[in-house]
């Protein structure tokens, strides 16, 4: 099964929550701590869930979002 | 390990000033993948507008010039005849085409001028503070109609992709909405399609993005779509207005 790495530039989230209501699988959440923009970032809470369906990359408005698909060897 | 998302080089690295959850962000992103895919970024001249996105060719990463409130597309008329061999766009608010610069729009179309305009549709004024624009939907409140937008004294919402769609200059006009993954997808396509057609020289073509503003609305991001999909999207259903024969062929 493919699986996938969601990496988050917390430094450019304003912690919208469109990603997070776009999610189908539940994988994302918004971190307890502010950034420095003051806003709670979007942060992976369940990574193995995600089927990287791009969902969330799409609703992004920020830019915050890369989607990695792990290759046989990666951690 | 390979991205299959990353964010478009077609943006500068900037972080915007748009309030959290505007779809202005999600807007500039998709006209700027498509250049990229389209391997145009260096060959496509924009015109920003007056309104929250005034400062969006600090953004977008393609040359880029001011327009005065609403004369975008006059000032892309004239940058398309200099350069007919570039891609132009304007990239203008409800308040900045459909208020003040409508008479702009409407001529720009009737020459029918082989630029693309996003039309980016809120209903709100949002860097002036909430007022009414043209688009304000019935009902909806406003920090210049607070008990909503009555028909009697403001008239009916104005629906500016079916009017300029009427005018035989413009060839391709398309309204899409930014609210959901599948149809963000959509307006990607509907992009794309565009630009292919201003690239055939075929005439006048308009994307029309219905868009939220949480900040104006008095909501958050999340319920502003749910907005647009409950109320607004009733009122200007999306989908293809008007395109040209030859793009069906083609």
């Amino acid at each position: 099964m493919r699986s996938f790495k969601l990496v988050f530039r917390a430094d450019r989230c304003k912690g919208c929550e469109l990603c997070r209501n776009a999610c189908p699988k539940g994988v994302i959440g918004m971190a307890p701590q502010v950034n420095a923009k003051g806003y709670h970032p979007a942060c992976a809470v369940n990574q193995e869930a995600c089927i990287g369906c791009q969902s969330c990359a799409l609703m992004c408005p920020d830019g915050v979002i890369t989607i990695y698909q792990l290759e046989e060897g990666d951690q | 390990m390979k991205p299959i998302f990353e964010y478009t080089k077609g943006m500068t690295d900037m972080p915007t000033h748009y309030c959290p959850g505007c779809t202005h962000g999600i807007a500039h992103r998709l006209i700027m993948e498509v250049l990229d895919e389209m391997g145009a970024l260096g060959k496509t001249i924009g015109v920003a507008p007056i309104g929250c996105s005034v400062m969006a060719h600090q953004y977008m990463n393609v040359d880029m010039c001011e327009a005065a409130h609403g004369r975008a597309p006059a000032v892309a008329s004239g940058i398309r005849r200099v350069h007919p061999d570039k891609i132009v766009f304007t990239y203008q608010g409800d308040g900045d085409l459909a208020s003040i610069g409508t008479g702009e729009i409407v001529h720009a179309a009737v020459r029918g001028e082989k630029f693309t305009t996003f039309f980016i549709n809120n209903g709100i004024y949002g860097m002036t503070g909430g007022q009414m624009a043209p688009t304000t939907l019935i009902g909806q409140k406003s920090t210049t109609s607070q008990d909503g937008r009555s028909k009697e004294l403001n008239g009916m919402p104005i629906k500016m992709s079916e009017m300029l769609a009427s005018i035989d200059g413009a060839v391709y006009v398309e309204r899409v909405a930014l609210d959901s993954p599948a149809h963000i997808r959509q307006a990607k396509k509907a992009i794309r399609k565009a630009f292919e057609i201003q690239k055939k020289g075929l005439g006048f073509t308009l994307i029309e993005f219905l868009s939220t503003c949480p900040t104006n609305w008095g909501m958050t991001p999340v319920k502003a779509l749910d907005w647009v999909r409950n109320n607004v999207m009733p009122y200007y259903p999306i989908g293809v207005i008007k395109e040209p024969k030859e793009a069906e062929e083609a």
